[in-house]
C-alpha cells in the first residue's frame, strides 16, 4: 500500500519534471522564424540571394535548436517505417538497431566466454589474482576508441574490429566481478563440500557458481551497459551500419532533429538491456 | 496546392499525410520523387545516341590524351602510323582501353560484385552518380557504393581489401604506395574525380579580416594530411608570409564535421571540400573567402583508384569500372546536367545534403555568405586526366612540409601511381615512335609557374619550407 503510494507520487514528480523540461525546451528553442523575409524593397539580386540561403517563402528552413514538436514529428516518421532499406547507406532505424544489437551481442558473448572461466581461475587462486592484477588494472581504463586503430590494423576488417572493441571493453567488469564473487564464497560452504569429497568440477558448478551468481550477473550488467556505450562510438568511427552510423550520417547532414531522435533511441534501448539484466539478477539472487 | 492533399477529389482518400500511402510528409515525397525523376531524366539523356557518341569520344579522347599529354606528340604519332594502326595499337596495349569504339569485344569480367567506398562530398560525384544512373550495371557490374566515415578509414579499408576500389584524395595513393602513414601498399590513381571545387571558408566573425597576413594564430581544418586541401592551404598561407607550422594551427577534421566545428568556434576556418563550404554559408556560420579555383585553376582534388593488385588480378573488371566512371565524368562535365545531378545525389543514401546546397556547388551560381550572388561556372569540374605533373607537384609539397624526407625520385613515384604512365610504357615497349620528352603538363599555382621537370629547383624557390 505504502509503496504503491510512493511509486505513484514518484511517477507524478517524474511527469512534472518531464513537462517542465519540455516547456523550457519549447521556449528556449527558437522556432524557425526566418521563412520568407520581406520581399518589398528588395532587388532581384537580393531575392535570389535569399533563395540560395534557403529562405524563400515556400521552403521552411529550420535554424537553431529544433523545438520538441519538430522532434516528435521526426520520431513518428522514423517509427512509422523502421525497416526500409534504400541501399547500403540509408536504412530504417529498426535495421540499424538490429545491426548494433547484433554486434553488441556477439562482442558481449565473446566477453562472457573469456571472462567467466578466467574470472573463476583468478577467484580461486590468490596467486593468479596477484599475477593478473597489474594487467587488468592497465587494460581496464583504456577508451574503446583508442583500441580502434590497432584493431583495424591488425584484424583487417572493420566489422570484426567493432566486435573486438566491444569485447575488450566489456570483458573487464565481468572478469573482476566474477573473480570477486568466486573469491568471496563463504568458507563454510567450501569446507562442507570438501568434507563431502565433492569433485572440483562439481564444486565449481554446484557450489561456487550459484553462490557467486549475483555478483557475476552484476558484472554482466555493468559490462552490457559499457558495451552499449561503446557500440555507438565505434560505429560512428567505422560507419557502414548501426545506430552509431545513423547518428554520424545525420550529423553529416547537420540534422539535429534526427540526432535527438537517435539519442533517445539509444537511451531507451540501453535502458531495456539494463532492465533485462535486472530481471536475471533478481532470478539468481538468494537470501541466506 | 491541390497536389499535396487534394481535399476536393472524390476518388482519393483524404489523408493528412502523403498521398502515396507511406507515412511521410508530402514535402519528403516530393523530394524523393524529384530525385527519382531526375535520375530517370539523366538516364534517358545518357541513352541518347548523341550522349553515347559524346561519351565514347570522351573516353577515347581521355585515353589518347593519357598516352600523349602533349598534343604535338599525338599528331606526330598519328601521322607516323596512321589512324587505324594507332587505334589498334592503343586497343592492344591498354586493358582499360578496349576503347569504347572496340568495346564489343570486352573480356569476361573476373569479378562482378564490387564494393566501392566514398566520402559524402561533391568531389565523388561521378563515382556516386554512376550508381543511380545504372552506369556500373551497364558494364555488367554489381557495385555497392558505401559511405565511409573518414579518409583514414578509406585507407584502412583499401589496405584490408574490404573495398575493391575507392574514392581517394589524390595524394593518398602516392602516400600509401610510399608507405607514408601506412604500410606501403601499391595503389593506383585511375582517374582524377574532380578538379577545383574546394574553397577556404571562414567563420562569420572574420568577415572584415580578409587579409591572410593578419591570420596569425588562426586554427584551420583540413580533411587529411595527405590532401590537396592541406597542401593548397599551406601554399596559400606561405605565399602570404605565414608559416603554416608555427603561425597557425592546422587540424585534421573529417569533412562532415567541419561545419559543426566552425559553428562551435573550434576552428576559424577550413579549406574543405564542397558541399561543406556552401553548407557553412547555407547555415549562416561562415562565408566563402576564396575558391581554390582562384589559387590553381584546374587543380586536381579527389581521385578514383584501386590497388595495383586488383588491377593485375582483374584487368577486365577494372576496364569496365574505368568505363563506367569515365561515362559518369563525361556526363558530369556537361553544365546542362548539373542541376539534375544535384537532385540525384542529394538523398540520404548518397550525400544527404539539401539539394539547394548541391545545386549551388555544381552549377557555380552561389551565395558567398556575404550577401552576394557569385557566378563561377567552373567552380567545380570533372576532368579525369591524371597528369603525372600533378603527382610531382604533390610530392614537392610533401617534401616541402616534411612529410617525406631525403631524396625523392619524383618521376618514378608519379609514374608508378598515376596510371597515365602505364599506358605510355606499353607504347614504348611496342616500339611505337613517340618521344617521352616533356610529357608533363605545366601548371600555374597562385601566379607561380611549376615545371615538373625541375622539382628540386621549384622546391628550393620557396622561402617558407621545411625541406633542407
Amino acid at each position: 500500500m505504502k509503496t504503491t503510494h510512493l511509486n505513484l507520487r514518484a511517477a507524478m514528480v517524474s511527469l512534472l519534471m518531464f513537462l517542465v523540461f519540455l516547456g523550457a525546451w519549447q521556449l528556449s528553442a527558437t522556432a524557425p522564424t526566418v521563412a520568407g523575409a520581406a520581399k518589398a524593397g528588395m532587388t532581384a539580386d537580393e531575392i535570389e540571394y535569399q533563395k540560395m540561403m534557403g529562405k524563400d517563402p515556400g521552403a521552411v528552413k529550420s535554424t537553431g535548436f529544433p523545438p520538441p514538436l519538430e522532434v516528435g514529428k521526426a520520431i513518428v516518421g522514423h517509427l512509422a517505417d523502421p525497416f526500409y532499406d534504400k541501399g547500403p547507406n540509408d536504412k530504417g532505424i529498426g535495421i540499424q538497431l538490429a545491426h548494433s544489437l547484433g554486434r553488441v551481442g556477439l562482442g558481449f558473448l565473446l566477453a562472457v566466454l573469456v571472462a567467466l572461466p578466467v574470472g573463476f581461475m583468478i577467484g580461486m587462486s590468490p596467486l593468479m589474482r596477484k599475477a593478473f592484477d597489474p594487467f587488468i588494472q592497465v587494460l581496464k581504463p583504456i577508451s574503446p576508441l583508442a583500441w580502434m586503430p590497432l584493431a583495424l590494423y591488425t584484424l583487417k576488417d572493420s566489422d570484426v574490429s567493432g566486435i573486438f572493441v566491444i569485447f575488450i571493453c566489456s570483458v573487464w567488469p565481468m572478469l573482476i566481478n566474477t573473480a570477486f564473487g568466486v573469491a568471496a564464497v563463504k568458507r563454510d560452504w567450501l569446507n562442507v563440500a570438501s568434507t563431502l569429497e565433492v569433485q572440483p568440477l562439481r564444486k565449481a558448478f554446484l557450489v561456487i557458481l550459484p553462490a557467486a551468481a549475483p555478483t557475476i550477473v552484476t558484472g554482466m550488467r555493468i559490462s552490457m551497459g559499457i558495451a552499449w556505450l561503446v557500440i555507438v562510438a565505434a560505429e560512428m568511427l567505422v560507419g557502414g551500419t548501426g545506430v552509431g552510423y545513423f547518428v554520424w550520417n545525420e550529423w553529416n547532414n547537420l540534422s539535429l532533429v534526427n540526432v535527438i531522435f537517435a539519442v533517445l533511441v539509444i537511451g531507451v534501448v540501453g535502458m531495456l538491456l539494463d532492465l533485462a539484466f535486472a530481471q536475471v539478477q533478481k532470478a539468481v539472487t538468494y537470501v541466506e | 496546392m491541390s497536389e499535396f492533399f487534394d481535399p476536393y477529389n472524390a476518388d482519393r482518400p483524404l489523408m493528412l499525410k502523403c498521398s502515396c500511402g507511406r507515412d511521410h510528409s508530402p514535402a519528403d515525397h516530393h523530394a524523393e520523387v524529384a530525385a527519382d525523376a531526375a535520375a530517370a531524366q539523366l538516364r534517358a539523356r545518357s541513352e541518347t545516341a548523341e550522349f553515347e557518341a559524346y561519351s565514347q569520344e570522351f573516353i577515347e579522347a581521355t585515353l589518347v590524351k593519357a598516352l600523349f599529354p602533349q598534343d604535338q606528340e599525338r599528331r606526330m604519332f598519328l601521322r607516323a602510323v596512321g589512324k587505324k594502326t594507332a587505334m589498334a595499337a592503343i586497343a592492344s596495349v591498354l586493358p582499360m582501353a578496349s576503347l569504347q569504339a572496340m568495346a564489343q569485344e570486352k573480356g569476361p569480367l573476373e569479378k562482378t560484385n564490387l564494393k566501392i567506398g566514398f566520402i559524402p562530398i561533391t568531389c565523388a560525384t561521378p563515382l556516386i552518380m554512376a550508381h543511380p544512373l545504372g552506369f556500373y550495371q551497364k558494364q555488367g557490374l554489381n557495385v555497392e557504393v558505401t559511405k565511409t566515415a573518414g579518409w583514414a578509414l578509406v585507407r584502412d579499408k583499401m589496405i584490408n581489401k574490404e573495398y575493391d576500389a575507392s574514392h581517394f584524395l589524390s595524394p593518398m595513393p602516392l602516400a600509401i604506395s610510399m608507405g607514408l602513414g601506412s604500410n606501403a601498399t601499391p595503389m593506383n590513381v585511375a582517374t582524377i574525380q574532380n578538379v577545383n571545387g574546394q574553397a577556404i571558408t571562414l567563420a562569420m566573425k572574420h568577415k572584415d579580416n580578409r587579409d591572410p597576413k593578419n591570420w596569425k594564430g588562426f586554427k584551420f581544418g583540413v580533411p587529411f594530411d595527405y590532401s590537396m586541401h592541406n597542401f593548397l592551404l599551406r601554399y596559400y598561407l606561405a605565399e602570404n608570409g605565414l608559416n603554416p607550422d608555427t603561425d597557425v594551427q592546422i587540424r585534421v577534421i573529417p569533412p562532415a564535421e567541419m561545419v559543426a566545428n566552425l559553428r562551435a568556434g573550434n576552428i576559424d576556418g577550413f579549406l574543405g571540400p564542397d558541399p561543406f563550404n556552401q553548407r557553412a554559408v547555407f547555415d549562416e556560420v561562415g562565408f566563402i573567402h576564396v575558391l581554390t579555383k582562384d589559387l590553381w585553376n584546374g587543380h586536381p582534388c579527389c581521385a578514383f583508384g584501386t590497388s595495383t593488385e586488383f588491377i593485375q588480378k582483374n584487368p577486365n573488371t577494372f576496364a569496365a569500372l574505368y568505363r563506367a566512371v569515365l561515362t559518369a565524368a563525361a556526363m558530369a562535365r556537361q553544365p546542362g546536367n548539373r542541376e539534375l545531378i544535384a537532385k540525384v545525389i542529394s538523398p540520404a543514401q548518397y550525400l544527404n545534403q539539401p539539394e539547394a546546397v548541391l545545386n549551388q556547388v555544381l552549377t557555380g551560381k552561389f551565395a558567398d555568405g556575404l550577401g552576394k550572388v557569385m557566378n563561377v561556372p567552373d567552380r567545380a569540374d570533372f576532368d579525369p586526366m591524371p597528369w603525372q605533373s600533378m603527382a610531382v607537384w604533390m610530392l614537392t609539397q610533401m617534401k616541402r612540409w616534411g612529410y617525406i624526407k631525403g631524396e625523392v625520385n619524383y618521376k618514378q613515384i608519379a609514374e608508378k601511381v598515376f596510371l597515365i604512365t602505364d599506358a605510355r610504357k606499353h607504347m614504348k615497349d611496342l616500339g611505337q615512335p613517340f618521344t617521352a620528352g616533356s610529357a608533363y603538363a605545366k601548371h600555374t599555382i597562385m601566379g607561380k609557374a611549376f615545371d615538373a621537370a625541375k622539382p628540386e629547383e621549384y622546391l628550393k624557390s620557396f622561402a617558407i619550407s621545411k625541406a633542407g
